[in-house]
């Protein structure tokens, strides 16, 4: 511990630091306490609050971490007796050496910075910091000092990459001081300094090869084979940046996919298999986005404890709640319409209409909030600044489960069995004593029961609001249509090819002209392949 | 040229002669009469506000006989005529934006929204929208244009009945999407407005609302006979053959795809005549007008009036959109309500509309009259049976 100090103080020399602000420190290291320094932090002489923060910057004690950052985040208060105050998150002032909580808010002082203040506040920080026990809070310090490549830091970096344990943070310490050696004159050391960002595949670091490259003349031999090192480093570093682009453009295709895949899924049923165009689709997937958010207000009125639960519960409330107004709306409208699919059409957007607004009326035209869950906040780190989202993953896995249900349903049970049959041949299946009316309404009932389950999804990614199913419902159909009217499989691939060649065209042509290409595109594909994509057997066929 | 003479004038009887006639004289001689002649503040008067209104009102019945020429016609339900009706009104919405001249907010050649997003100058399609011929031109080709690419690849490749509405629907919602881009070089979500002048009448003068009032009015008028021509002729004889069974037409050695497309393209144009009378009246076009939810609400205005009948047409687009009007100022929070409504009720019980209700009630009175004499047959056939593909 000693030699680091020593070696400190060699730095702080280097750095220029008065023979007084030298002597202060050196007096207050070792002998003032964290109290008496906390107290000068207060003083309105500026020689004093910089010595105190270079002592600090050297004590060992905990509380001096938390007095520097509180000092440096503007949340350090002095009051009259020279203790320290730090603002809480809920503005309650908390002295960080006691632990007690300040009884008044009078006669507080907010220490003042300067210029010199503020550069040892830095320099103290980062050292206190890279002696953290966190390995974490070692390798930010490095971050932090790297930004300012001046002798000091390197000195604060060299002393700790000795001590160093933590691969993480070591690696950290290391890119650092590449990062200050190649803002030096020592060719040597510029050259390891290229080698060790370029093998550090740390897309951060990529503008500071690209100015080393504009910036260096291929005048001398040196310098030459310094502009080629830097050349192939930054080589490197792009086929990392392009990997990792292309697997975040993958995730999020996916993802998009399994939205739309939900979203279209229960139109599947209803459009693909009973002819239906449901144009109210759309707003079951609203409805089952606002019954979250109903069962989530239950929650926290309710059960706040249990508010992190609350969307377990929502998924089979939201699909028996768009369920039975799917039945409803089968029985009171559709049925009268079945074989007049132009009707159906105009009738259930009538209906979608009527919906849109008793949301509106009951829950008012803004959007309402609905959180997520603490356990599906926060994401996956791929690698530094791509994150991948819990609830994206969460989403997808939640879709598999669907389609897996909903398959399930349809192929496995004696339900499935006589819808299948009611489909393909009515008649017939009436006469093997189906009720094809009751059919009719569960298979609707279905549809927009899992509409409502890609409602709940929904609700966990995006803005609630009266209008949101009318975003999906172009969407859904030209899902529906491109992978083939009755065929599950197809509207499968439909959807997660959709979405993934939709999120792999944003970064070339922009989102809405991805979109925009991808509707022409559709257009284009039904036009050149109708037949083949339209199921040419069931209700949906055309006599 | 005769035979084409005498299927015009045969294509009404004497008696629905005079009834256009009349209809004619009160849209072009008795309203703007009670607007000009009749001093303001008398009972008969009919306000300056009201003149634009009632304009309106007319370019949307032109959509709608637009719309019936291939709904109720041809059985092709367009979900994309917002298309049509937003490429007029944006041509003739270019010409006013140039018209402006240096008067806008910025006082600056380039249309003001050009400024603002800081564009040097005027793109190339921009440029012969300054001049009035063209544009009158642009009106008529550029959905024309759209409407027979779009219409030559779908009726080629038989896309009907459901898909070729989702089809329609999905090109309106793309191009709503492209025209909210500010990139796109329309004025993004703002679009066009705060227009001062038309060939050199300013807007904002009571006889320049009037001609346009007029102009409306004449355009709903010989719309409707050029469709009414349309549907009297053989070609529209075809179409009605296509509509009800296009299987046997096309066994019968008939090619659908060149009536359809036919129709479909002179539906698209007296949409676009519609868009450019809609524009200067009420004095913004912008990407909204493409929203699907706006022409699906152009289908309702026909299935209300009464598929296959042109007159119904117009006359539901009068009853909602007057209905709209009263509603929205009134009841503001029942308006969708209502609009959802009329659609399910409509498509439920009232499936030939308002006309079909009304010849059905004509003809149970004359059958009550005639059954004193013999039996009653089964229920008469109604006005039009609806368009089932």
């Amino acid at each position: 511990m000693h030699e680091r100090s020593t070696s400190l103080l060699l730095s702080a020399l280097l750095a220029g630091f008065t023979l007084l602000l030298l002597a202060t420190s050196g007096r207050a290291f070792g002998q003032a306490s964290v109290a008496q320094l906390a107290a000068d932090l207060g003083s309105s002489d500026f020689d004093k609050v910089s010595a105190a923060v270079t002592a600090l910057g050297f004590s060992k004690d905990p509380a001096a971490l938390s007095l520097l950052a509180a000092l440096d985040e503007k949340k350090l208060k002095i009051d009259k007796a020279g203790a320290p105050l730090i603002e809480q998150e809920d503005g309650a002032l908390k002295n960080p050496l006691t632990g007690a909580s300040a009884t008044s808010k009078e006669g507080l002082t907010t220490p003042g910075l300067n210029n010199i203040v503020r550069r040892t506040l830095r320099l103290s920080l980062a050292n206190l910091r890279l002696r953290s026990e966190d390995a974490e809070q070692r390798r930010l310090a490095a971050q932090t000092l790297a930004e300012s490549p001046t002798a000091e830091s390197a000195a604060m970096l060299h002393d700790a990459l000795e001590h160093e344990t933590d691969g993480d943070a070591k690696e950290s310490l290391e890119l650092a001081i590449a990062q200050i050696d190649l803002a030096g004159d020592d060719h040597a050391k510029k050259l390891a300094a290229v080698e060790t960002i370029g093998a550090s595949g740390e897309l951060g670091l990529k503008p500071v090869l690209e100015q080393l490259i504009s910036h260096t003349t291929a005048d001398t031999e040196q310098n030459k084979a310094l502009k080629t090192a830097a050349a192939s480093a930054l080589t490197s570093l792009e086929t990392k940046e392009l990997f990792i682009r292309i697997v975040r453009d993958l995730f999020y295709g996916l993802s998009l996919g399994s939205v739309l895949l939900l979203a279209a899924l229960g139109l599947a049923i209803t459009f693909g298999l009973m002819g239906v165009i449901n144009m109210a689709h759309g707003e079951m997937i609203m409805l089952g986005a606002y019954t979250t958010f109903v069962v989530q207000s239950f929650f926290a009125k309710h059960a706040p404890g249990a508010l992190d639960w609350y969307l377990p519960c929502a998924v089979p409330a939201a699909f028996l709640v768009c369920m039975g107004i799917g039945i409803a709306l089968e029985r009171a409208v559709i049925r009268h319409l079945y074989g007049r699919p132009l009707e159906t059409l105009l009738a259930t957007w009538g209906i979608s209409l009527g919906l849109i607004q008793v949301v509106r009326l009951v829950f008012g035209a803004a959007n309402v909030t609905v959180a997520n869950p603490t356990w599906l906040s926060g994401g996956f780190d791929l690698a530094s600044g791509v994150t991948l989202p819990y609830a994206r993953l969460v989403t997808i896995a939640f879709t598999v489960v669907v389609v897996g249900f909903v398959y399930y349903l349809l192929n496995e049970t004696g339900l499935g069995l006589q819808l299948r049959a009611t489909t393909q041949n009515r008649a017939m299946a009436r006469c093997m004593g189906i009720k094809a009316p009751r059919i009719d309404m569960l298979t609707f009932g279905l549809g927009s029961g899992v509409a409502g389950l890609g409602g709940v999804a929904l609700s966990q990614l995006g803005n609630v609001g009266p209008e949101l199913g009318q975003g999906y419902i172009v969407d859904s159909f030209m899902v529906v249509v491109l992978g083939g009217v009755g065929k599950l499989a197809g509207t499968v691939v439909a959807a997660v090819g959709l979405g993934t060649v939709n999120k792999l065209l944003e970064p070339v042509s922009g989102a809405v002209l991805g979109k925009i290409i991808v509707l022409v595109f559709i257009v284009l594909f039904i036009q050149r392949r109708p037949q083949g994509l339209f199921a040419p057997k069931g209700r949906a066929a055309e006599a | 040229m005769r035979g084409v003479l005498n299927t015009f004038l045969r294509m009404h009887t004497p008696g629905q002669w005079l009834g256009f006639g009349a209809v004619a004289a009160f849209l072009l001689g008795v309203l703007p009469a009670l607007n000009a002649a009749v001093p303001a503040g008398t009972a008969l008067h009919l306000p300056d506000y009201l003149v634009p209104l009632f304009g309106k009102f007319l370019c949307f019945a032109l959509i709608a006989v637009a719309m019936d020429l291939i709904w109720g016609y041809a059985g092709i339900l367009s979900l994309g005529h917002g298309v049509f009706f937003a490429a007029g009104g944006y041509a003739m919405g270019m010409h006013l934006m140039r018209s402006i001249g240096k008067e806008g907010v910025y006082r600056s050649e380039l249309p003001d929204f050009m400024v603002f997003l800081d564009w040097k100058e005027l793109p190339w399609f921009w440029r012969p929208f300054d001049s009035l011929p063209f544009t009158m031109a642009a009106i008529v080709l550029v959905p024309a244009i759209i409407a027979f690419a779009f219409g030559w690849f779908a009726f080629r490749s038989r896309i009907r009945g459901v898909y070729f509405s989702i089809i329609t629907q999905a090109l309106t919602f793309a191009l709503m999407l492209l025209f909210f881009r500010n990139d796109t070089g329309f004025g993004g979500n703002n679009g066009l407005t705060d227009f001062k002048r038309l060939a050199g009448w300013p807007l904002s003068h009571p006889l320049t609302k009037l001609y346009l009032y007029m102009g409306s009015a004449a355009a709903l008028l010989s719309g409707y006979l050029i469709c009414r021509f349309i549907v009297k002729s053989r070609l529209g004889r075809v179409l009605i053959a296509i509509r009800d069974s296009e299987s046997r037409v096309l066994f019968a050695g008939y090619s659908a795809a060149p009536y359809k497309l036919f129709a479909w393209t002179v539906s698209a144009v007296l949409c676009g005549v519609a868009g450019a009378f809609y524009t200067p009246q009420v004095g913004i076009i912008n990407p909204s007008e493409l929203a699907p939810a706006n022409s699906i609400e152009m289908a309702i205005w026909v299935a209300v009036g009464g598929r296959g009948t042109l007159v119904g047409a117009a006359i539901g687009a009068l009853a909602i959109n007057g209905m709209k009007s009263y509603l929205t100022a009134a009841y503001p929070e029942l308006w969708l309500f209502a609009l959802g409504a009329v659609f399910v009720l409509v498509t439920m019980f009232l499936p030939t509309g308002l006309v079909g209700l009304v010849s059905r009630i004509r003809t149970r009175l004359r059958e009550r009259k005639v059954q004193a004499v013999r039996p009653a047959k089964a229920d008469a056939p109604a006005a039009v049976e609806g368009a089932a593909p």
